[in-house]
């Protein structure tokens, strides 16, 4: 009943040696028969993890900000006695309760489609990192799905201080998941903390600690946390502006555009900051992708321009249409004129990542943290004149930039993820050794499944999240909580009335 | 020396095993959903579950990710053998989660969504239940990979598996339902109860039977020795709880027709117990095979032995907080 360990190992591992660090690759390793006849698979394979995990991480890029949100407006609630944050608090908690409820049944798929399509991958990676997400559903999944019941059915059950708990509860849940993630995909990034074993599998190291907190990871968690709140608080901030385009004398409109924009004002200059100091850790850690996001083919040893423009040519190893600042590159990256900064043609040819998605994802990224800075400036100053509340083009920016959160995500992640290719695990387990033994049919099937379903049900989802919000906020949903009234948040509207108005 | 793999082996089995029952009786009443009138009764029914689905679903969550922790080995092999069955699995999931919410907010297409809930709860079952009997009659392993096709896992055994844990999740749904709801969607569950009684014992009888054809090593696991002496002793188990179920239906407390449920599914799963042992994947993998080394062990085993009670008490607090019967405009 033995496992042929010694023929397996023969199997899997010949097709591509490690690429241990520093080790001179050579020619990207020859495939075998069956592994050329997955190619296509592979590629299936990796747009259906692309697809289902950017769908996945807009619902916790929203979720994470708004349980926190909705922890600080139970908080005035008890604390000020304020009608308005009880107010608002039910009106997002239906929200909530919708996206997070689609957070949920899209995570599971990706717990799972670590092992049914990136097997390999799993089996080698798994005793470092699969500990990691174990943690992720014991520290995190339990606790929000354990105290989500309470927070959203249980307000007359428990009474109201206890019902804060159980929000406090979800949102570090919320929390706590990003930490494990977070340090699962930075260890794929900038992976320390491990020994080979004879297998070819990724072994933990003496320390865990070297493990979790691998360089890149607090980069990382910072900057990504800082992005769902400004997620939630854009649009949190377009729903008050709507509301208040209608009405302006709307109190909840008032209450929930006036602290989003808060949020904006001083939050989207420190997720620049952040954002800055991450790639100056990216350039130590993984240069070829920093490379890539700046469009830098060619070395500069006398410092490099930066390309605010252009389009990469791969072909010819040039940016087309370039439209540079001479020098201002080395200036960001080194904090100096003329630092001399290598490019791409420094790197083999077979670790290069594609630099157009990753050079364009990144400007697009950029380009919108600076327009919600913009925005968050705007907002100031109308708060200085006075127009805060009467500024219908401030409000109509604050609509327009809803959604910008959402974009700016993907289109970090897209940089981040596609700027580590051709590997999984940086410098060291390439993407095309990862996948599972998958006939091309089974995955392609899978693949078309998955964008019919999301889009349907996710639509749907986000069809019911956009017409609760079209609703104002209305004084009914103040009611005494502990007063005894059926609670009209999340699924528990009374049957009989629903029934009544349907018929 | 204490083995750290068969600790493993068995916080595996309990996560197994906890997302069986729990979320077994979550995917029974949808399965049921149908049969229930629109209105009241189906919103009783959902509302019994609402508030505790979730945590329920997170054992599966625990189920996989803890496997690929703790064996990742078995699970890289196991997860693309069952590619197509577990991919529907998961898009089943997703229709059947978003109806908790969805059904609320569209009270005009409320129809179509407890079609979506129902349909997405049969499909999960279904393909659990598959994957339990393509695991039981053996995956084509070759070195550390899986080696078969991918259709593989369909045969008759494992659609005869598919149904029976249908008809098991279906008793577990309206034992519950006669424990949390009382008036016409509780005489209603007694109803159910009653069919799916004998449907689960015809069930367990079948499975039972096939199962020590499929693969000698399991025949002289029941029939050698020791494994006689259990193989003596379940039949007679299965026949008292299942009597003692029956009778309860009618007569008993009412949580008593979901305790003797329990009971049922706890033989079958010791009966697995039996057959499978040592191995993950029957007659290919053992635990010590599959298993992470110990230093992942250990870190795990720190997390878990500290947190499983934790996670344990809130659910039970949880649980606690929803006791009682359930109405119509929900808990009150
Ligand atoms: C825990 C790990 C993890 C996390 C948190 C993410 N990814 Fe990822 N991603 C992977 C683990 C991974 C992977 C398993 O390593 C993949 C699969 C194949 C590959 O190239 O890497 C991958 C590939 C991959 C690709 C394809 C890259 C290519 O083919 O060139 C894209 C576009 C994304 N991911 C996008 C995302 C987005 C939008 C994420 C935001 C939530 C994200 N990833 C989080
Ligand atoms: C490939 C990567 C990922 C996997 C395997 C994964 C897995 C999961 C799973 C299984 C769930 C459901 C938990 C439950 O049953 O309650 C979930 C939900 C969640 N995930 Fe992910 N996830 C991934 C990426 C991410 C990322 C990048 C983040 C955040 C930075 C994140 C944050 C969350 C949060 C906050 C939830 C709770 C539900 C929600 O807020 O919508 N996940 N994830
Ligand atoms: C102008 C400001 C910004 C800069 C300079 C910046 C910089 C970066 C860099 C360098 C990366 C790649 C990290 C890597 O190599 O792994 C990244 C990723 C990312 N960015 Fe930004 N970013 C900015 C604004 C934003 C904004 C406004 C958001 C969202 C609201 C955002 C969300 C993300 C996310 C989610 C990732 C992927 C996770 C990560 O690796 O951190 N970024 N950012």
């Amino acid at each position: 009943m033995n496992v042929k360990l010694g023929r397996g190992a023969e199997f899997q591992y010949s097709t591509g040696r490690l690429l241990l660090a520093g080790g001179a690759s050579g020619p990207a390793p020859l495939l075998n028969p069956r592994k050329t006849a997955m190619l296509d698979a592979l590629l299936l394979a990796r747009i259906q993890f692309a697809f289902t995990v950017s769908f996945h991480f807009i619902f916790p890029a929203f979720s994470i900000g708004l349980a926190s949100y909705l922890m600080v407006l139970e908080a005035l609630w008890l604390k000020t006695g304020n009608g308005v944050y009880a107010n608002l608090y039910r009106y997002w908690l239906k929200i909530f309760a919708l996206a997070f409820g689609m957070g949920v049944v899209s995570g599971i798929v990706m717990s799972y489609q670590f092992g049914t399509n990136w097997s390999v991958f799993s089996d080698k990676a798994g005793p470092v990192i699969g500990p990691l997400m174990a943690y992720e559903v014991l520290t995190a999944f339990f606790l929000e799905a354990g105290f989500l019941g309470v927070m959203l059915f249980g307000i007359n059950k428990v009474g109201l201080r206890l019902h804060f708990v159980a929000t406090c509860m979800v949102a570090l849940g919320t929390f706590i998941s990003a930490f494990w993630i977070l340090s699962v995909n930075s260890w794929m990034q900038t992976p320390t903390g491990f020994e080979i074993g004879a297998n070819g599998q990724f072994l933990p190291g003496p320390s865990w600690w070297a493990i979790v907190f691998n360089p890149s990871f607090p980069y990382r968690l910072v900057h990504t946390v800082i992005a769902a709140y400004l997620t939630t608080a854009f649009v949190v901030g377009a729903v008050g502006a709507w509301h208040l385009l209608k009405d302006k004398t709307n109190p909840g409109a008032r209450k929930m555009f006036s602290m989003a924009m808060w949020m904006a004002a001083i939050v989207a200059p420190i997720q620049i900051f952040a954002g800055d100091l991450h790639g100056l850790n990216t350039l130590e850690h993984q240069p070829a992708k920093v490379m890539a996001m700046e469009g830098h083919y060619d070395s500069h040893p006398e410092g490099a321009p930066l390309i605010l423009f252009g389009i990469p040519n791969s072909a010819e190893k040039r940016v087309d249409y370039a439209l540079e600042i001479p020098k201002a590159s080395s200036l960001i990256l080194k904090h100096d004129l003329n630092a001399p900064l290598a490019g791409l043609d420094t790197i083999p040819e077979d670790q290069h990542p594609p630099v157009g998605v990753v050079f364009w994802s990144f400007r697009i990224m950029v380009a919108l943290g600076f327009a919600m800075l913009g925005l968050g400036l705007w907002s100031l100053a109308a708060r200085y004149r006075k127009r805060f509340y009467d500024w219908p083009l401030l409000h109509r920016a604050a609509i327009a930039m809803g959604p910008s959160g959402f974009v700016a995500v993907i289109a970090g992640w897209v940089t981040t993820e596609v700027g580590r290719q051709p590997f999984t695990v940086y410098g060291l387990l390439r993407t095309a050794e990862s996948a599972a033994p998958l006939e091309a049919p089974a995955v392609a099937a899978s693949l078309v499944a998955f964008i019919v379903v999301y889009f349907a049900v996710f639509g749907a989802g986000t069809f019911y999240i956009l017409k609760l919000m079209a609703k104002p906020p209305q004084p009914h949903e103040t009611a005494d909580p502990s007063g005894g009234k059926p609670i009209r948040a999340a699924g528990i509207t009374p049957a009989v009335a629903v029934e009544g108005r349907a018929s | 020396m204490i083995d750290l793999t068969i600790i493993w082996a068995a916080i595996i089995a309990f996560a197994v095993a906890a997302y069986v029952v729990m979320d077994g009786f979550d995917l029974g009443i949808g399965i049921l959903f149908p049969t229930f009138r629109v209105g009241g009764e189906r919103d009783r029914a959902m509302n019994s579950i609402a508030p505790v689905w979730d945590g329920n679903e997170t054992w599966l969550v625990l189920g996989g990710g803890g496997l690929m922790a703790a064996f990742p080995l078995a699970y890289a092999i196991v997860l693309p053998a069952l590619y197509a069955p577990l991919i529907a699995m998961l898009l089943g999931l997703v229709f059947r989660g978003v109806a908790f919410e969805f059904r609320w907010r569209d009270p005009g297409h409320r129809r179509f969504w407890d079609i979506a809930f129902c349909g997405g709860s049969v499909v999960a079952t279904f393909a659990q239940g598959i994957t339990l009997g393509a695991l039981l009659q053996g995956i084509h392993v070759e070195g550390r990979a899986y080696g078969g096709g991918w259709w593989d896992w369909l045969t008759p055994f494992t659609l005869l598996t598919g149904v029976s844990l249908m008809s098991g999740y279906a008793l577990l749904g309206a034992g519950w339902l006669i424990w949390k709801t009382d008036g016409p969607t509780q005489a209603h569950a007694r109803k159910h109860a009653r069919m799916l009684t004998i449907a689960l014992v015809g069930a367990i009888v079948a499975v039972s039977t096939a199962t020590p054809f499929l693969d000698a090593s399991y025949y002289q696991r029941w029939f050698g020795w020791p494994g006689v002496l259990a193989a003596a002793q379940m039949p007679l188990l299965v026949a008292i709880a299942a009597f003692i179920l029956w009778r309860s239906i009618d007569l008993g407390r009412d949580w008593l027709p979901f305790a003797m449920t329990l009971i049922l599914f706890g033989l079958s799963m010791a009966g697995l117990a039996i057959s499978i042992w040592p191995d993950v994947i029957p007659g290919r993998v053992s635990i010590w095979d599959a298993a992470a080394p110990e230093r992942s062990q250990v870190f795990m085993l720190i997390g878990a032995g500290l947190l499983v009670p934790v996670i344990l008490a809130y659910t039970a607090w949880a649980y606690w907080v929803f006791r009682g019967k359930v109405d119509e405009t929900g808990y009150h």
